[in-house]
């Protein structure tokens, strides 16, 4: 089966900043990869990288067999990222803005209900994102990944700011995931709850990505 | 799988060579001299303009490069835009050439109204040349503010100017057709009228011939200059990429060996 | 999905966006309105003049709307980051483009309007030729929408946006305003047939700039 991503020494600059210097790293389908690493070690450029919204200054990236390099559109519709934004707009309740967003993504706005259900933003669907907490932010933020059914699902600290219930919903859609068809790639400081999770776990540090723990050796 | 990277030499660093940039620096010191001579002293004086007219063979060379060296950073924009072509070479050159036809527009419309103040009695008229070439100066400056601006990423950036340049240069016929049908239209009895007809010949024309010959040789010579120092400024910020990358590359880390491929257990 | 769906798609969105904010009718259209009492402070409102001008004038005021219009239509998308979302949606940028010059012309139209009500009536001008003068603000606003699209475009995101969008945008619209100005006078003295050669040119112009706008709009909107 291809790599869903393929990367060898990619390096990324932000503004002059090597953000990413020199990443390896594989990703096969339906791997649930968690990204650990200090702050400012490059995993939010690393994931958006992946999604293509970042420039590849040098070395090799390939999401979905598509060379980043020469076109940085052509995997985006395979993927979704989560990241500390929700993409929303503030005038737009929750309902329309998960509409807008799956009708973007070539889909139908009735996709939106069941996602709607399933993060349980039911109570407040149509609340306009200005109105919503912070907590109920970074549901939507999840939501307008689901709502496009991608292949891809890039996660960026997607614990913070969620309520335990929001953390218990996070938890059902990954590890849903695989067998839902879904890759995962998520960078998270909690790793106690991301590494029940992960089927892989990659250290990320300073702008490069080290060797791989597998799974059964994490004690 | 191509890696990415190709657009990161700095490419060529000079338009010319040495010699070449040299023979033009002469060049143009000796056609300008020539010039002078010529304009101030070999053609003769205008019956009806007296010697304000002289500063015509200051002003119509200057109107030409200011549209030509535009249409060179309108060229030097696509040939950047198009794939095949593309390298931070033509960047560069589009903003060399717009930063020295900003001043030649700008000393186009100065000499203009030097030479219409005691001629015609106006600073300025409505006509088509000059609205165009004022409106051009515009151009310039945006585009020259749009580049000053610092991205993160310079083939983005160069995307970005040569999109622009190009978008103003397509406008610059239509604002001279919509400009020049405006005046027709509405023509008073006008007693400005700038042209330059079949009336100028003899020694007049020839030493118009030699302003436009001259100033293009020193456009070339500047445009060379110019270029090699964005080619260095280029160079320099290359260096210091490659520098915090190495920098980077080499930090030890956990086994502070470089990472190995990645094992997928399968 | 096929681009004019997309482009439907975005229209839809900017419109719903304004009709909850209500940023275009309660601030932008008051602003043309203010401008256009202002010149009536600038010029003498007793000598006639006013009356004469009022093409110019009007147009001058909708420029200057456009452009607050432009840069809201761009700032919305850089609430929260949506700019990244609908970069990451896939959506074609020339139906982006085509969905947001929609938008915007749609509310200049409007603005038009009451704007035009405003001059008629502060001004005191009579209207004779009223179909001429709607086809010259439809060629003249589609040209206005399209241009400045593609600018907002360019300078979205950038640090100085405010400041280089005008600076920017002014003067390619230079044929606009002149056609536009012109094609109003001839309408409004009763002669009509002296507009067309205008309208056609404003027509020309809003073809031309849609059409870098389709093209150009995509690579500029990924560098954002």
């Amino acid at each position: 089966m291809p790599l869903v991503v393929r990367l060898r020494s990619a390096v990324c600059l932000l503004g002059r900043f090597p953000a990413l210097a020199g990443v390896d790293l594989d990703v096969e389908p339906g791997e649930v990869v968690l990204l650990a690493g200090p702050n400012g070690a490059g995993k939010t450029t690393l994931l958006r990288l992946i999604a293509g919204l970042v420039p590849l200054y040098s070395g090799e990236a390939a999401v979905f067999g598509v060379d980043l390099a020469v076109d940085r559109r052509g995997a985006r519709r395979g993927l979704a990222l989560v990241g500390h934004e929700t993409f929303c707009y503030d005038d737009l309740t929750v309902r329309e803005n998960l509409r807008f967003m799956a009708r973007a993504g070539g889909g139908q706005a009735a996709d939106a209900d069941p996602v709607i259900a399933r993060l349980g933003l039911g109570a407040v669907a149509d609340l306009t994102h200005a109105k919503l907490s912070a907590g109920q932010r970074r549901r939507l933020a999840l939501g307008a990944a689901l709502v496009r059914d991608p292949r891809l699902l890039l996660l960026d600290e997607p614990h913070a700011g969620l309520d335990a219930d929001g953390r218990e919903v996070l938890h059902e859609i990954v590890a849903a995931a695989p067998a839902e068809g879904r890759t995962v790639l998520m960078a998270s400081h909690e790793l106690e709850l991301a590494r029940e999770l992960a089927t892989r776990e990659v250290r990320v540090d300073s702008g490069r990505a080290t060797a791989v723990s597998p799974r059964g050796a994490l004690t | 799988m191509s890696g990415a990277g190709a657009t990161h030499t700095v490419g060529r660093d000079r338009l010319l060579d040495p010699r070449v940039s040299r023979a033009f620096g002469w060049a143009s010191l000796v056609s300008l001299v020539a010039l002078g001579l010529f304009g101030l002293w070999g053609a003769p004086e205008d019956a009806t303009q007296k010697e304000a007219q002289r500063l015509m063979y200051l002003h119509v060379p200057s109107a030409w490069l200011a549209y030509l060296a535009f249409g060179v950073t309108a060229l030097a924009s696509l040939l950047f835009l198009w794939p095949r072509t593309r390298s931070m070479v033509w960047d560069r050159l589009a903003g060399a050439s717009a930063e020295l036809g900003v001043l030649f527009t700008a000393l186009t419309l100065i000499l203009g109204s030097l030479w219409g103040r005691p001629v015609w009695g106006i600073w300025w008229a409505w006509d088509a040349r000059l609205v165009t070439t004022a409106v051009l100066f515009f151009l310039y400056l945006g585009y020259l503010a749009l580049r000053r601006i610092p991205t993160g990423d310079p083939v983005g950036a160069g995307k970005r100017n040569a999109i622009a340049a190009l978008i103003a240069f397509v406008d610059v016929p239509i604002v001279h057709f919509s400009v020049e049908w405006w005046r027709t239209l509405h023509q008073k009895a006008t007693v400005f009228n700038p042209q330059l007809s079949a009336h100028i010949h003899g020694v007049m024309a020839l030493t118009l011939w030699i302003g436009v010959i001259a100033f293009t040789i020193l456009y070339v010579y500047l445009l060379d200059r110019r270029y090699r120092l964005a080619a260095l400024e280029d160079e320099m910020e290359q260096r210091e990429v490659d520098l915090a990358i190495a920098a980077r590359v080499g930090t030890p880390r956990d086994g502070g060996t470089a990472p190995d491929p990645v094992e997928v257990g399968r | 999905m096929g681009v004019w769906r997309e482009a439907a798609l975005v229209v839809g969105k900017d419109l719903r966006i304004e009709s909850r904010s209500r940023v275009a009718i309660s601030q932008i259209v008051p602003f043309g309105l203010i401008v256009i009492l202002l010149f009536a402070f600038a010029l003498d409102p007793d000598r006639g003049i006013l009356a004469r001008v009022a093409p110019g004038l009007f147009w001058i005021a909708v420029l200057l709307a456009a452009l607050l219009a432009i840069g809201r239509a761009f700032a919305t998308e850089e609430q929260h980051r949506a700019r990244d979302g609908l970069r990451l949606a896939g959506l074609d940028g020339g139906a982006i483009f085509l969905g947001k010059a929609a938008a915007i012309a749609v509310e200049l139209l409007v603005l038009e309007v009451i704007l035009g009500a405003g001059v008629v009536l502060l001004y005191d001008v009579n209207v004779h030729g009223i179909g001429i003068l709607i086809l010259t603000a439809l060629a003249a606003t589609i040209g206005l929408a399209a241009t400045g699209t593609l600018y907002g475009v360019l300078a979205a995101g950038l640090r100085l946006r405010e400041t280089l969008l005008p600076l920017l945008l002014l003067p390619v619209l230079a044929p606009v305003m002149l056609g536009a100005t012109r094609a109003f006078e001839d309408g409004l003295e009763g002669a009509p047939g002296d507009a067309w050669p205008w309208v056609a040119l404003l027509g020309i112009f809003a073809v031309l700039y849609t059409a870098i706008g389709v093209l150009a709009f995509g690579p500029l909107w990924e560098e954002t």
